[in-house]
């Protein structure tokens, strides 16, 4: 008899444990939220606090610099960045990820959210990005024209079309008539500059950028099709933004002069 | 089983059971959360499109052909490991146990630069007119590195919990070594063998990073599930829901193969002693 009743108390204290387990769960995006706030409550006419930017894989380079000049230019204000590619950060953000800030890599992601009503205002166009071709750097299949990927023998690696540097290949593709042959489509345009850089793939497709910040790894062949499909960056707060002038302020720093000169250093284009 | 009801003695506290509980509630838990997100009405659609049969196609046999593959090449080390002391052995060991621990990613690049075409033995397999990069078998050599570990391991507790009395009796009968390996050995340790074949198996399923990184990701190709999961999320997130449910469907019935085998073949084992 005691047996079963013991039984019976650890099943009781099993319960309280998992319901304890899913009170944390769900408890998680409104604890990180409310921290957000406490931050955000501090909030005077100058600009002080924390915010957290959302911003596509290939902004890395650009806006970690940005964030920085911003820090030093406003004492008492700190940007947390988070970089990763733009459906992904879409996702997280549409499940309750506390982010201020969304810069994306395409419009598509952008309208993703601005659908799921999580923007504040209309998002801003601040930079625009083509692609390229890379290859090695003593190019081994002597790529010199778009045409030449279509070669037979050539090994071509390109992005799959449901990323958006895949979508901007088929586009070009569509546009020019020739049709690629990839060995490879990747998830990520970091994949393809891998591939590349390893010297496994003849040539890859890339943004212009990523030629820039490779450096001397791999050889930028730029190509005049390219403007065939131009991609452009949005950037917005997000609606849930708990230190919404911090938010504008740093908006404002990437679509003006200074975030102007940064990105077109990198090698984006203006919108 | 006999053991058990002889005494109905466990010996397990109860508080055990409610920490047990919690963890099957931790596991369990993200599974309930993604079968609440299947878009049923459309998964048969999505689970039977072009590309998902496709990919589960590429990864059925990837997967079959690299837990060939881990048999053939862990039996052996399994054997040496167990049975043969030498020195530099615990090194050994460590260095096979290692792709358990090694993030995916980093074995992929590690088989970059051994069978990629600048690589350690890639250059020389290039000039003999093979091509490894951007294959089926790339995705085969990834999977068996990954997966390998999860044979041998399971194939050298097996060897030393069955022990070698069996195998001297054997020899002094006259047995010569591979007669007493084929005839005594690998029979004792089938169980073992079995369950360490389903398990590189489901792990070779679940190969994501290493063929990622060396394989590349085409269609029919190089495409396993796990890669067309993480693609399809990109943009079909129902797509990438379902496809997970498949995969884990199939896992769990492949590891659930694993763990009656032994259980049952244990016990005449057991009655021996």
């Amino acid at each position: 008899m005691s047996l079963p009743r013991r039984h019976v108390t650890a099943l009781l204290v099993a319960g309280a444990l998992t319901a304890g387990l899913a009170g944390c769960a769900s408890g998680a995006p409104g604890a990180t939220g409310g921290s957000t706030a406490a931050a955000g409550g501090s909030t005077t006419p100058a600009l002080t606090g924390t915010i957290t930017v959302f911003a596509a894989a290939s902004l890395k380079a650009t806006f970690t610099k940005l964030a920085s000049d911003f820090e030093a230019e406003h004492p008492g204000t700190k940007i947390a960045l988070n970089f990763a590619g733009s459906s992904d950060l879409v996702t997280q953000i549409t499940q309750g990820a506390p982010a201020d800030v969304f810069a994306s890599a395409d419009t598509k992601n952008m309208t993703k959210l601005t659908d799921a009503k999580l923007t504040d205002g209309a998002p801003a166009n601040f930079a625009t990005n083509t692609l390229e071709i890379a290859v090695p750097p003593s190019n081994p299949a002597s790529i010199s024209s778009f045409a030449d990927l279509a070669r037979p023998g050539v090994k071509v690696v390109v992005c799959a079309p449901q990323v958006p540097c895949g979508a901007a290949t088929d586009t070009v593709e569509k546009a020019t008539g020739t049709t690629l042959a990839p060995v490879s489509e990747e998830s990520s345009v970091t994949d393809v500059l891998g591939k590349v850089t390893s010297g496994e793939a003849d040539a890859g497709l890339v943004y212009v950028t990523d030629v820039k910040t490779a450096g001397a790894k791999i050889k930028g062949i730029p190509f005049p099709e390219s403007d065939q499909a131009v991609n452009t960056y949005p950037i917005a707060t997000v609606g849930t933004s708990q230190n919404k002038e911090l938010a504008a302020a740093f908006i404002a720093t990437v679509t003006g002069s200074e975030g102007k000169k940064v990105l077109s250093d990198a090698g984006f284009g203006t919108p | 089983m006999n053991r058990r009801s002889g005494t109905g003695y466990t010996g397990i506290p109860p508080w055990i059971y409610a920490i047990a509980a919690a963890g099957a509630v931790f596991v369990l838990l993200p599974l309930v959360a993604m079968v609440a997100k299947v878009n049923w009405p459309q998964f048969i659609p999505l689970i039977t499109s072009e590309s998902s049969l496709t990919a589960l196609g590429l990864s059925l046999r990837t997967s079959a052909t690299s837990t060939a593959a881990c048999v053939v090449l862990g039996v052996p080390l399994a054997l040496v490991l167990a049975r043969s002391p030498f020195p530099g052995q615990r090194l050994l060991r460590a260095f096979v146990l290692l792709p358990l621990v090694l993030p995916p990613v980093v074995g992929g690049i590690a088989l970059l630069y051994t069978f990629g075409r600048q690589g350690l033995l890639g250059r020389s397999l290039e000039m003999a007119g093979i091509q490894i990069a951007f294959s089926t078998t790339a995705v085969v050599l990834a999977q068996t590195f990954v997966a390998l570990p999860f044979l041998v391991v399971s194939l050298e507790g097996a060897l030393r919990t069955a022990g070698n009395k069996y195998e001297a009796v054997a020899a002094t009968l006259g047995a010569r070594p591979s007669t007493v390996l084929r005839r005594v050995t690998i029979p004792l340790v089938l169980p073992g063998l079995a369950s360490g074949a389903v398990l590189s198996f489901a792990r070779s399923l679940g190969e994501f990073g290493a063929t990622l990184t060396f394989a590349g990701s085409l269609q029919g190709v190089t495409r396993t599930l796990p890669l067309e999961i993480y693609l399809q999320r990109e943009t079909d997130a129902d797509a990438a829901v379902a496809l997970s449910l498949l995969l884990v469907a199939v896992a769990v019935a492949v590891v659930g193969l694993s763990y009656r085998r032994p259980r049952v073949d244990a016990a005449p084992e057991g009655a021996f002693r």
